[in-house]
């Protein structure tokens, strides 16, 4: 299918690939060396002095039962933010896809939230839910009679995380989900309908077939977003809390990094992180893209 | 010959140049918005004071990350002369060998006279080692205070000039202001250093051993989950059933609830005292924090917060030469009381306090006289001269979550606090092992 292209000149292509290679051994490799480096030490945060330790910052941080639960509410926290962006986000789209009037401004107004920067959005749910200030907040208190309270209560603060991450990527699903529908040949389309397929069967036996290599790069993305980009809606939102109950993975490793200066368990938990999220996009590869049809 | 002559002159007006260039030294700082702008100004005044010499202060954001970037920096290699640290990296700081400059070798070393009685012993004490040698300076400096919104207690009944001076009153009163249609009695900012470190200091009651970790040794073990604390926070818990007691956040996040005139009582630092009068739309007073009278010793006296400056190794002789001469002029009476006065931070020198009240600045700012005097209530004991814990910022943090914890009615009070003080022994013992 895919069309071959040869370099006669072996310089060329490499000399193209540098500064992509460039950029990705100074900012990914050299980092990630580092880190795995450094978890093997136990060092001020100055640098003056470094005890080699081996593993002992790998048995520290899995005998460490709250990091047992971080782990586990990463993986809660990542399944519901991609599956709720992508889900609506599809949904959105299809319906913006249909031939309806003020179609433009629709589109328009559902890709408005990806200009806003994660930190801002952060803030802006803060503002709407913080239990003493948020209007959304006082309204719930007030009118519906729902205590809501997230700087105490975990279950409502993990909602609240999970909406906001949600809310920020439905966005930039919803371009790619648009875009992916508008190059499903309609004559395919058609086709079925004549055969009697219903709107439903259609979108479920056509359309959403065809936009597996879409939803597949989706899921790779919103679950790197969610284990990685979601860090200034927690800082802004939760700050990781109550207790530690939004504690997410990538938050603990700035947090015991960067405020509490434990650079040997920082790298630890990076590196094991970076492990994690390698091994999922592994398995999505090896799995979930067999059922893809490009 | 020509030639010769005019590359002499070239030289002699190049070395001319050098010399009139003031050497500049760099201070990273996290002073913000009105705070930043008088720290720019104390800069400029000393910039403009003399020819030798220019400090360039540069906003590095937050505590946490100006202290990220001059570590990151140090590591490189570019350090700044100095950099502002929360009181919670004190130990960090000082275990740290060969990375800083301590200030009582920093000042005679490089011609300044340096003696450290004219700083608030309350205040120098805490940057100082156990024999008394100050290794930081001292620069934005507060302790808690408690606010109250006068409005609240007329509504309440309550004698508006008279605030608690007991928990017992002040619970009474707490209870009264709910009654009169308020939200909530009372919130706090800061469990941590409020509740637990100022609350014990003010009753003359141990933090941890060593003199709250003050003496240097690194064993130091946690110990204020003693019974006064224990019915402290039983009671705090208590009134949060009752809706008496709201809880705003963790750090600084409660003042809006008080801002807002939904609680009409408040713990937070005199270092807010500016914001808080930019926010609040009632008359609000500024009190001691209230204690219990069945406690022998109480009240004591309260601990600072804020942050101190630091000097890092590996400058140049003239670059110390500027870093002493700031230092000097920061400790000027006139300085700190122009910092004192348009901060609320508390003045570092007795002179700058003696001078501020000369001037008669307290009698429309009773709250920062009231400030000072809590501090300097007593002479400082064992208890109550600070607090010095390495790990100290996790400490707290654990101190918070295990707060939200009691509160959610997850763990009991004594449970949580007991679980406060092992998992904060064994973030110390962390430290012990990484700075033996």
């Amino acid at each position: 299918m895919t069309k071959q292209y040869e370099f006669h000149n072996r310089g060329l292509p490499l000399l193209l690939v540098m500064p992509q290679m460039v950029i990705v051994v100074i900012f990914f490799f050299w980092p990630a060396a580092q880190a795995i480096l450094q978890s093997l030490f136990i060092q001020d945060p100055f640098g003056m002095s470094q005890k080699f330790t081996g593993i002992s910052n790998y048995v520290a941080l899995f005998n460490d039962k709250t990091y047992f639960n971080a782990l586990v509410l990463s993986f809660a926290y990542a399944a519901v933010v991609a599956f709720s962006a992508m889900v609506i986000a599809l949904f959105l789209a299809v319906q913006a896809n249909k031939k309806i009037a003020g179609q433009t401004f629709y589109k328009t107004m559902l890709i408005w939230p990806y200009a806003v920067a994660t930190m801002v959005a952060g803030v802006l749910w803060l503002f709407l839910f913080n239990p003493n200030i948020g209007v959304v907040a006082y309204y719930m208190k007030h009118t519906l009679g729902i205590n809501w309270n997230h700087l105490l209560n975990s279950s409502q603060a993990f909602l609240l995380v999970t909406v906001a991450a949600s809310w920020k990527q439905i966005a930039y699903n919803f371009v790619f989900f648009l875009a992916g529908l508008q190059s499903v040949p309609a004559t395919l389309i058609e086709a079925a309908a004549i055969d009697g397929a219903s709107p439903i069967k259609r979108f479920w036996r056509i359309t959403f077939p065809l936009l597996s290599p879409t939803t597949f790069y989706l899921l790779v993305m919103n679950v790197v977003y969610a284990f990685f980009e979601t860090f200034p809606i927690i800082h802004q939102v939760t700050a990781g809390g109550p207790g530690q109950s939004t504690s997410i993975l990538v938050y603990r490793v700035w947090k015991d990094g960067a405020v509490n200066l434990d650079l040997g368990s920082s790298s630890t938990q990076s590196v094991v992180l970076m492990v994690i999220v390698i091994a999922l996009t592994v398995v999505q590869f090896r799995f979930i893209e067999r059922k893809v049809e490009y | 010959m020509k030639r010769i002559v005019a590359t002499l002159i070239a030289m002699i007006s190049l070395v001319g140049m050098i010399a009139a260039e003031p050497v500049t030294v760099e201070f990273w700082h996290a002073m913000t918005g009105k705070n930043g702008e008088i720290t720019q100004s104390v800069c400029d005044q000393f910039n403009a004071s003399q020819t030798d010499y220019k400090v360039v202060p540069v906003l590095k954001g937050s505590y946490p990350e100006t202290l990220n970037a001059g570590i990151a920096a140090f590591r490189a290699k570019q350090a700044p002369a100095i950099i502002q640290v929360q009181e919670v990296g004190t130990a960090t700081f000082m275990a740290t060998k060969g990375a800083i400059y301590p200030v009582y070798k920093l000042m005679p070393e490089n011609g300044q006279k340096f003696d450290p009685k004219v700083y608030m012993p309350a205040i120098s004490g805490y940057y100082s080692t156990a024999d008394g040698k100050m290794l930081s300076m001292p620069f934005n400096s507060s302790t808690a205070v408690m606010y109250y919104n006068k409005d609240a207690f007329r509504k309440a009944g309550l004698d508006p000039e008279k605030p608690p001076v007991t928990w017992t009153e002040f619970f009474d009163a707490a209870k009264k202001i709910k009654a009169a249609g308020y939200q909530g009695g009372f919130t706090t900012n800061w469990i941590s250093w409020i509740q637990i470190e100022n609350f014990n200091a003010w009753h003359n009651q141990s933090i941890s051993t060593n003199g709250n970790g003050m003496n240097g040794k690194l064993d130091t073990v946690l110990q204020f989950n003693n019974p006064t604390t224990v019915k402290h926070f039983q009671t705090m818990y208590d009134l949060s059933k009752e809706g008496v007691f709201i809880y705003g956040g963790r750090e600084n996040k409660a003042n809006p609830l008080f801002q807002t005139g939904q609680v009409g009582m408040h713990f937070e630092s005199i270092g807010g005292y500016g914001s808080m009068k930019a926010a609040c739309k009632f008359e609000f007073g500024v009190a001691r924090l209230p204690y219990y009278a069945d406690v022998k010793g109480a009240p004591q006296n309260t601990i600072i917060g804020g942050a101190s400056l630091w000097v890092f190794m590996g400058k140049s002789k003239p670059e110390y030469k500027a870093v002493a001469a700031f230092f000097a002029f920061l400790s000027k009476p006139e300085i700190q009381a122009y910092w004192h006065q348009n901060t609320g931070y508390l003045p570092i020198t007795k002179a700058a306090y003696d001078l501020t009240k000369s001037q008669g600045f307290y009698k429309n700012s009773p709250g920062l006289e009231l400030a000072i005097n809590q501090l300097n209530n007593k002479t400082p004991t064992a208890n109550s001269a600070g607090l010095r814990l390495g790990n100290f910022a996790q400490i707290r943090e654990i101190e918070d979550q295990q707060w939200e914890e009691i509160l959610a009615g997850k763990i009991s009070v004594k449970d949580g606090l007991d679980k406060m003080v092992q998992l904060g022994n064994a973030k110390l013992r962390e430290f012990e092992a990484a700075n033996k």
